[in-house]
């Protein structure tokens, strides 16, 4: 555990293994929730919230939820905590219910969730996994947002609602639409290798490294090592 | 029954709101499930089969325990349970019932539990308020518009391995920008559904 100091696993959730960005977890959201700026902000702390107390919790009962049932226990923490900030959401915050919708409820099974309960939260203690929550987060939040903004500014000409008068002109419909999401969400990663200088360990494709469902699978589903690159 | 509208229902299911191509739900198994052909039509199958049983059980569940009872707010959770059940019990009866059929759609079904589209397709037909027979439908839609959308994928996926991409590109961007192509061929969908009985 030395190697886990408080800032690290913080900074880790945030830069090095961002959820989005590099361990590309959490796809659905990402894509769904990203239209605008309001909306993209408010799943990612929603998100977040869930994130922090299912770690905490999953964490505190590490040693009496049995091997074989974890995954069930999970799933039913999870989806209580969300139950839980789906009302909250329902009564502070209607206009964020209505933009969010059904994807408030699939916080449920946003990969990120389920991911870091099995990844992280199970094998450390309890305030390690609350700081891997709150970075996990914030990584989350921040690629969401950034996505949001790049769709909103030039897909709307607005930026969390807030008209861009002199790009009124210039507005791409195509960013705010389902495909331009995709584009979009494409050339970020690309971005990052560029940035990066292809360092960073961007998953190449989909496999059964951190794929949450890998312990009850066995690998069947998936190759096993992304052989396409 | 008016059979026009289920078939609206079914047609705007598997084209129009195709749930991967346009409401990006169940987006990790369409890409992660669909480098091979048969791997795509398998995982497609299996989670048309899910859904359909999902929402026969979800359904009813809602209107007569979770209403009755003045207990809605449960409905994640107990929908969420239904399905993990669901899914482990189908693998179970496959495995024992049907050992052939279990090699081709069995190993699909853990991945299946944590597929936000069958969340999605069975929390939707509530918020739709569909009847049962078209909630049904609209299940059956989803699942082919899934199955659908994976096939065709699958194809593209095949040609982007034999073309050479850009450093930057390789691996999942490509994947995710290709995919935009087919959701944008999706779109033209958009608009004849609604207008076909008209």
């Amino acid at each position: 555990m030395n190697k886990n100091t408080s800032a690290s696993v913080l900074l880790n959730g945030i830069l090095k293994e961002n959820p989005v960005l590099v361990l590309i977890l959490g796809t659905c959201p990402t894509l769904a929730t990203t239209t605008t700026v309001d909306g993209a902000f408010g799943m990612g702390i929603a998100a977040m919230a869930v994130l922090i107390c299912s770690n905490v919790f999953i964490s505190l009962l590490r040693k009496v939820i049995p091997e074989s049932m974890r995954i069930p226990c999970y799933i039913v923490i999870i989806a209580g905590f969300v139950t839980i900030v789906k009302m909250l959401v329902q009564a502070f915050l209607p206009d964020l219910y209505v933009t969010l919708g059904v994807y408030l409820d699939l916080i449920t099974v946003n990969c990120i969730i389920l991911g870091r309960a099995e990844m992280f939260a199970n094998k450390n203690p309890v305030v390690a996994s609350a700081l891997d929550g709150i970075g996990m987060g914030l990584g989350f939040t921040l690629a969401l947002t950034l996505m949001s903004t790049i769709r909103e500014v030039f897909g709307a000409a607005s930026f969390a609602g807030i008209a861009i008068p002199f790009l009124e002109n210039y507005k791409i419909e195509f960013f705010t639409k389902a495909p331009g999401g995709l584009v979009v969400y494409g050339l970020l990663i690309a971005l990052i290798y560029v940035v990066t200088h292809g360092r960073a360990p961007v998953k190449k494709s989909f496999s059964c490294e951190g794929c949450p469902n890998a312990g009850t699978c066995h690998g069947a589903a998936c190759e096993k090592k992304g052989a396409e690159s | 029954m008016d059979v026009k509208v289920l078939i609206v229902i079914l047609l705007s299911a598997v084209f129009v709101d195709n749930y991967v191509l346009s409401r990006f739900l169940g987006i990790c198994p369409f890409l992660g499930v669909s480098k091979k052909i048969d791997q795509a039509v398998g995982m497609g199958v299996a989670v048309t089969m899910v859904m359909l049983l999902a929402t026969a059980v979800t359904w009813p569940i809602q209107y007569y325990v979770l209403n009755t009872l003045n207990l809605g707010y449960l409905q994640n959770i107990a929908f969420i349970l239904v399905i993990a059940t669901l899914v482990q019990i189908l693998e179970l009866l496959l495995k024992k019932f049907s050992p052939s059929l279990y090699k081709g759609l069995g190993v699909y079904l853990p991945l299946i539990t944590t597929n936000c589209a069958v969340l999605g397709v069975t929390i939707n037909n509530i918020i739709d308020g569909y009847n049962f027979l078209e909630s049904m439908v609209s299940s059956l839609g989803c699942g082919l518009g899934f199955l659908l959308a994976m096939v065709l994928f699958s194809g593209l996926r095949s040609k982007i391995n034999d073309s050479k991409v850009p450093a930057p590109f390789r691996g999942l961007a490509v994947t995710l920008i290709a995919a935009s192509f087919i959701s944008l061929a999706f779109m033209g969908f958009s608009g004849i559904v609604e207008n076909i009985f008209a």
